[in-house]
């Protein structure tokens, strides 16, 4: 079974990020760039479905500027067994990805797509859905557990009461959620050997694929600081002013 | 136009995060049609027709609906989105999973976690993690948006009285099968509509000692939350966590104990009106943000805490 994963690059969780000061966006120079952290827990699950025989070859694709080959090739370090990239310089909104990802299976062909569950940094959670919708796939979201069995997939959710399970026919989707598993670091001979391993070049325009975007961004700000930092010296003094000052209790 | 808002209930019941949604809707003008889909979900709808400000509401009643399938649910929207100029769910596990699904399917981008309207084409959500707004302007004839709960007042529950309009269910799909839930159980309040909710970090050191936290909840009528690092360490379910890819909580009153304040972690309950911190290290950020903050051995203060508590109770 071809399993394909997509793998965004964004700004490291780490980072502390700053808005320009012209308020069109985030800083993005100079700026610690890594793997999407729901992308590597995509990554990794693809993995462990190949080393269970599940998965016979992992494709990882990325989106977007020249650079986006660093995160293919942590993805090929990982494991997986090649990319490709679709390049281009414009920014892409989710259902855009989607399109593209959708051209990309529509020629590889795989029977399982995992992708994270979102973006660190727009947190849109929309593409593994918008993708699913366009191929007319089953989709797994949230998943804190993934078994494939025979032309089923069966996906644990983390839902907001808890979890929840379904009984996937796949092809499918699956979107990561945290607890489905720890991703592992790169070894150095696996980094060398990432190397050598092929990443295909395409764009959208080869894939014929519409990228207008649909959404004007008008400005980006800082939200409003809060004021905090105030300390009391003991508990009976905390009640008195949550019951007294604050009046919340 | 309309404005079609999606409900999210329990068949008997309304989820609160609709009562958000109905407001999100309003701010944005129009009429306001809830949309309640269900199986035997009478009762959640005569409740979607007594909130105020609702027009009309359709219900979509079928066995088929007894769990709500991302690929059940969203033929069904995108057969009715054509009459309508917004569609709104909430921005909940339930309305992030089928509603990007409505969105593609209309060939229209999906705005995302709206925490305030701007006009009726324009939003603003945040992202990264809460540390920026996006102000961000829909060219789509259709706008599918979901909406952040404490972005928004909820609606009243009673006031309204619109007719309720039953409608066929809309195509059937085989792709997916429920097979059961494990869901928590609480008598507490939910977490994310709790007045009061208090939280346990790695700092609670095992999921025993969560028990701490639940008497003091159990004082004031609160809901207990995590951070990720304790759901991740396996001291409570992973429906307990509050934070950037977890829970967005908003209460008069948040409760940090033994949590050092992760951007993540911030970025579900800074928009909290009342934020206390008890933590041992004083230098951890979450005291940045705290409006009062106790610096201590937790295993001591929250004992303490509840002590005090039964004494200005009494």
């Amino acid at each position: 079974m071809k399993v394909l994963v997509a793998v965004k690059r964004v700004i490291d969780f780490n980072v502390k990020v700053r808005v320009k000061s012209d308020k069109t966006g985030i800083e993005t120079a100079n700026v610690k760039m890594s793997m999407n952290p729901f992308d590597e827990i995509a990554v990794e699950e693809a993995i462990r479905l190949k080393e269970a025989g599940v998965a016979t070859e992992i494709v990882a694709v990325s989106l977007g500027v020249q650079q986006c080959q660093e995160t293919i090739r942590t993805a090929l370090a990982m494991g997986a067994d090649r990319g490709i990239h679709v390049v281009t310089d414009a920014e892409l909104e989710p259902l855009a990805v989607a399109k593209l990802l959708k051209a990309v299976c529509d020629k590889e062909q795989p029977r399982l797509v995992i992708v994270g569950k979102q973006a660190i940094d727009d947190d849109c959670s929309q593409t593994g859905q918008m993708l699913a919708a366009l191929l007319g796939w089953s989709q797994g979201t949230f998943a804190s557990k993934v078994k494939i069995d025979g032309a089923d997939a069966d996906v644990t959710r983390e839902v907001d009461g808890g979890l929840e399970t379904v009984t996937l026919k796949l092809p499918s989707v699956v979107t990561t959620d945290l607890r489905l598993n720890e991703p592992r670091y790169a070894s150095l001979p696996n980094i060398m050997k990432a190397k050598k391993k092929p990443i295909e070049q395409t764009d959208p325009a080869a894939l014929g694929v519409d990228i207008a975007p649909h959404l004007a961004v008008l400005k980006v700000e800082e939200p409003p600081k809060r004021q905090g930092g105030r300390k009391v010296g003991s508990i009976a003094e905390l009640v008195d002013k949550l019951k007294n000052e604050a009046r919340v209790i | 136009m309309a404005i079609l808002v999606f409900a999210e209930h329990s068949n008997s019941a309304l989820k609160s995060a609709t009562l958000n949604a109905v407001t999100a809707a309003a701010a944005i003008g129009g009429e306001i049609h809830v949309l309640v889909v269900g199986s035997q979900a009478q009762e959640a709808a005569d409740a979607a027709a007594k909130v105020e400000g609702v027009a009309k509401v359709l219900l979509a009643d079928d066995p088929a609906y007894e769990h709500l399938l991302a690929e059940t649910v969203a033929p069904l929207v995108v057969k009715l989105a054509s009459g309508y100029s917004h569609v709104l769910a909430t921005a909940t596990t339930f309305g992030k999973n089928f509603m990007p699904r409505v969105a593609a399917l209309l060939d229209v981008a999906q705005i995302s976690e709206i925490q305030s309207v701007v006009s009726a084409d324009t939003f603003v959500r945040p992202i990264y993690a809460g540390n920026a707004l996006a102000t961000v302007q829909s060219k789509d004839a259709i706008k599918v948006i979901t909406v952040r709960g404490t972005g928004f007042a909820a609606a009243a529950a009673e006031g309204g009285n619109a007719a309720i309009e039953a409608i066929p269910a809309g195509p059937a799909s085989d792709l997916s099968r429920f097979v059961g839930a494990e869901l928590s159980k609480s008598e507490r309040p939910e977490l994310t509509s709790a007045r009061i909710v208090i939280s346990g970090g790695r700092g609670m050191q095992s999921g025993e000692n969560f028990h701490l936290l639940e008497t003091v909840a159990d004082q004031l009528g609160a809901a207990v939350g995590a951070s990720r690092a304790a759901v991740d360490a396996g001291y409570v379910p992973n429906d307990y966590q509050v934070g950037q890819t977890g829970k967005i909580v908003a209460p008069d009153l948040y409760i940090a104990v033994g949590i050092s304040g992760a951007i993540q972690h911030l970025a579900g309950m800074k928009d909290s009106k009342v934020i206390v911190a008890i933590n041992k290290d004083e230098e951890a950020p979450i005291f940045q943000i705290a409006d009062y903050g106790v610096v201590g051995d937790l295993f001591k203060l929250v004992p303490e805490l509840s002590a005090e508590l039964d004494k200005v109770k009494s």
